[in-house]
């Protein structure tokens, strides 16, 4: 990863309260694990930021090293790697994804 | 490309010590799996750091070769 792809991810990360690194957009997924973690963060209704990792071909690689994180979709919360759609799920049945964002004060609007 | 149930299996054994390591194939084609993983180093480790832990069993081959793998990890139960 360059110096640029680094500094242009950790840019995005810093800039944005909830932000998913994922493939296509929030509207049109172009994966069913980006739709699902989607579908995760609609049903908790958090506001969210997105990049699609399909028209940036130095981030869709960069990111991985980033987060030593293999696969996309990825969630970060006020910085830091939350994880992958599988985290996402169990950490959403079990009420601990909704108690992360309103620890980090990104709850959901009422 | 696909990988062989028992494949995964024995990559994340020999990566893991100790680990229990169930694959299911989700879509009967050799390419989808879900993978759960009980292991003893689990134990106080987040889950993002239990994954990480069988993504480097896995070597690399996660998001490559593997595309899809649908993973639950924990530690096991006290007895």
């Amino acid at each position: 990863m360059t110096d640029d792809v680094h500094a242009r991810i950790q840019g995005l990360v810093d800039a944005n309260p909830v932000l998913l690194f994922m493939k296509g957009s929030p509207l049109f997924p172009q994966c069913g694990f980006s739709s699902r973690a989607i579908a995760i963060l609609t049903h908790l209704g958090v506001e969210f930021e997105s990049v699609d990792v399909l028209q940036d071909q130095g981030v869709r690689q960069g990111i991985k090293a980033f987060s030593d994180w293999p696969t996309i979709p990825q969630l970060y919360v006020r910085g830091e790697f939350v994880g992958g759609s599988d985290i996402m799920m169990e950490m959403y049945e079990s009420g601990e994804l909704a108690q992360l964002l309103a620890d980090k004060g990104v709850a959901a609007q009422a | 490309m696909a990988m062989a149930a028992a494949e995964i299996e024995e990559l994340i054994r020999a990566g893991i010590p100790d680990a229990r390591v169930e694959i299911t194939d989700l879509a009967g084609d050799g390419d989808h799996y879900a993978a759960r993983v009980v292991a003893p180093m689990f134990k106080g480790m987040p889950r993002v750091r239990q994954h990480q832990a069988v993504y480097a069993a896995l070597g690399g081959r996660m998001g490559g070769v593997l595309h899809a793998l649908q993973l639950t990890t924990e530690a096991p139960a006290e007895e």
